[in-house]
């Protein structure tokens, strides 16, 4: 059966398109609530999206493809980002990626056999007077030190746990049941 | 320089450090939102004369005259667009996050001042997607001020009823988004491919619209600039940019940090005075005074003030070279010096490895070139993988060169200034640290004679086995 979106999401998207003077300018947002809804974007969620928007699969597909925030395949649920451009570089930006790295066990780009973490590693995230500086979600974690990056990965993982036990039988990754979806709403 | 009493004048940041600042109550408790009232009692045509007036410059990188810029929208325009660009992504800015997390409703209260002078309907406010936090806190600055009746409510106005409508956009990672076009392709729901120009989005833009694309910090000055007036605006700034200016300065300084500073202060002064100096008893090498995409200074230059003018032309900066003795021509007779940019200044002490830096930063450009102009999608490329093996010590004789070749052969040939934001700092790094670029280069070359030696005594040794 193709994937539909959840009341919550349609009352989302109704908003949404209400804010814009033709349905394709609503693409964006759609894809957004879309991610948070699904965790990623496969085929049938990309010919959803073109449905609801009005425009070709192919148009949608090209536009998932061109912005780096969209997921084709699953992340974890933690998205690290870790910024290595010049400003955290200068201050030891890629000693916080190589630590991230080693504690998990992955490179950058790859996601925890649990499906806890996904490491990216990110341009400039406009935090550069507190760099090195990682984003997780709504949270910025900043003027990063391995000690410090130990203690937060714990708390991520704990908080990640505890959520596995709320949702039992529901997948190690996101894309089964609601995410506790950013605010925006459009 | 500023005069010394505007030393601690602040503008944009003047509700820092408040206990909810982000909050409207606060910022009408603040004698935030009179700048509006007072705007609806002028004429729109005298509001877009005032901000003329005050020599106030675009704040997101190329510090075009912002009245100016208001005035090309056509009179007789039906629907005209305003949209705030809150795609901060330069490498080394940080002040627009910063503004919209702690001051949300002096951006609004900007767009509703910029909108009713504009006869703009409804403004779109396009924000980085992964600024996640910000978007939250904007979106319920937006809720308050439409419950507030601020928002989307007639006001009774000099020039008939005014009603405006303001809509949040996440962008969704893509730092060619930050480039106007690029943006309006974006928040139409396409891929962020910026657009030929003429037409100006002022004549064509949003849904083929006349559209103003204003920067967050830009947008910010004009409640002080309507309560206080365009001639005070001007008067606190240098020459012919008025007000203050935010710097972000990160890298190797003691007090890294978002500053509001008088127009016009010098590098020395930043770097040493209000940011403690180079930590670790170590000195100087450079900086890069406006983001990533402008060329660097060296510590010989650190005298000229940071304001838009002055690093475009005063003579102390060294011209940016295509070879030893060649300026890099802006055309016009102009000759590429720096710019203050998106004031990101991003300081480097004598231990960095400056090839290494710009590798960095070519590869940042390799990877968000939109990929429509061949130049900038294969030089960028070229760029990236040429330094990092400079960097690594793998250069090859004539690479330097032809860094410079390729670089000469982006600038000025793209659709979008995304080109020259990685040719230029190239350029400028070579022009400024050629030293250290040959330095590489002999280090390659030493390690190459090394090997092929111990290959050669392998071969001899290969040959003993029987």
């Amino acid at each position: 059966m193709p994937p539909d979106f959840s009341a919550q999401s349609k009352q989302r998207i109704e908003r949404v398109l209400s804010r814009y003077p033709n349905k394709q300018a609503a693409l964006l947002p759609v894809l957004h609530i879309a991610q948070d809804e699904f965790g990623h974007l496969p085929d049938p969620v990309i010919e959803l999206v073109a449905r609801t928007v009005d425009v070709s699969p192919a148009h949608v597909y090209g536009v998932v493809t061109f912005y780096t925030m969209f997921h084709r395949s699953k992340h974890g649920r933690n998205e690290l980002m870790v910024c290595t451009n010049i400003s955290c570089m200068l201050r030891g930006g890629y000693e916080i990626l190589h630590h991230i790295e080693q504690k998990l066990g992955i490179k950058a780009g790859q996601t925890t056999p649990d499906g806890a973490f996904t490491v990216v590693e990110e341009e400039c995230l406009a935090a550069c007077a507190n760099a090195p500086m990682m984003i997780c979600g709504q949270d910025y974690f900043l003027d990063l030190t391995p000690q410090k990056v130990d203690t937060i990965l714990e708390d991520l993982r704990r908080r990640w746990r505890e959520q596995q036990k709320m949702a039992p039988g529901s997948s190690t990754l996101h894309g089964v049941g609601p995410l506790p979806a950013p605010k925006a709403k459009a | 320089m500023a005069s010394a009493d505007a030393t601690n004048l602040k503008i944009v940041t003047k509700n820092f450090g408040v206990v909810d600042s982000h909050k409207l109550s606060v910022y009408t408790q603040r004698g935030g939102m009179q700048a509006f009232r007072k705007a609806l009692t002028m004429a729109p045509a005298a509001l877009v004369d005032e901000v003329k007036k005050s020599n106030l410059r675009g704040r997101g990188g190329a510090g075009f005259p912002t009245g100016m810029k208001w005035s090309f929208i056509p009179k007789e325009a039906k629907t005209v667009y305003l949209v705030i660009n809150a795609d901060e992504s330069e490498p080394g800015t940080c002040k627009d996050r910063e503004l919209m997390a702690y001051d949300p409703h002096m951006m609004l209260e900007g767009m509703l001042i910029a909108s009713y002078a504009l006869g703009c309907k409804h403004a779109y406010i396009y924000i980085r997607g992964e600024m996640m936090r910000e978007a939250t806190i904007v979106d319920g600055a937006i809720d308050e001020s439409y419950a507030a009746g601020f928002l989307g409510k007639d006001h009774v106005t000099a020039a008939g009823s005014f009603k405006l409508d303001v809509t949040l956009h996440r962008g969704a990672g893509a730092y060619i988004c930050g480039e106007e076009t690029g943006l309006l392709n974006s928040l139409e729901g396409k891929r962020g491919w910026p657009r030929l120009k003429p037409p100006f989005p002022a004549v064509k833009g949003l849904f083929n619209a006349p559209t103003v694309v204003n920067n967050v910090e830009t947008i910010m000055n004009l409640p002080d600039i309507v309560t206080k007036g365009g001639e005070w605006f001007a008067g606190v700034g240098m020459g012919k940019s008025g007000g203050t200016r935010i710097v972000c300065v990160s890298g190797h300084v003691v007090k890294p940090g978002v500053y509001e500073l008088p127009m016009g202060i010098s590098s020395r002064a930043l770097i040493y005075d209000v940011c403690g100096g180079i930590p670790n008893g170590r000195a100087l090498k450079g900086l890069i005074p406006g983001g990533s995409s402008m060329p660097p200074l060296d510590a010989s230059e650190l005298d000229v003030p940071i304001e838009f003018d002055a690093l475009m032309t005063d003579t102390r900066i060294k011209d940016v070279e295509v070879k030893p003795g060649v300026a890099f021509d802006l055309g016009g007779g102009r000759k590429l010096k720096t710019m203050a940019g998106s004031g990101g200044v991003v300081v480097f002490d004598d231990t960095t490895d400056v090839v290494a830096l710009c590798a960095r930063i070519m590869e940042f450009y390799a990877h968000e070139s939109c990929g429509q102009c061949t130049p900038c999608r294969e030089g960028s490329g070229w760029l990236a993988r040429v330094c990092r093996r400079l960097a690594n010590g793998e250069g090859e004789p004539g690479d330097v060169e032809l860094l410079a070749n390729v670089a000469n052969g982006i600038g000025g040939n793209t659709i979008c200034a995304l080109g020259d934001a990685a040719a230029w700092p190239m350029l400028g790094f070579i022009t400024k640290f050629r030293a250290d670029f040959e330095a590489k280069l002999a280090h390659a070359k030493t390690r190459r004679v090394a090997e092929s030696a111990a290959a050669a005594s392998n071969v001899g040794r290969m040959r003993v086995v029987p």
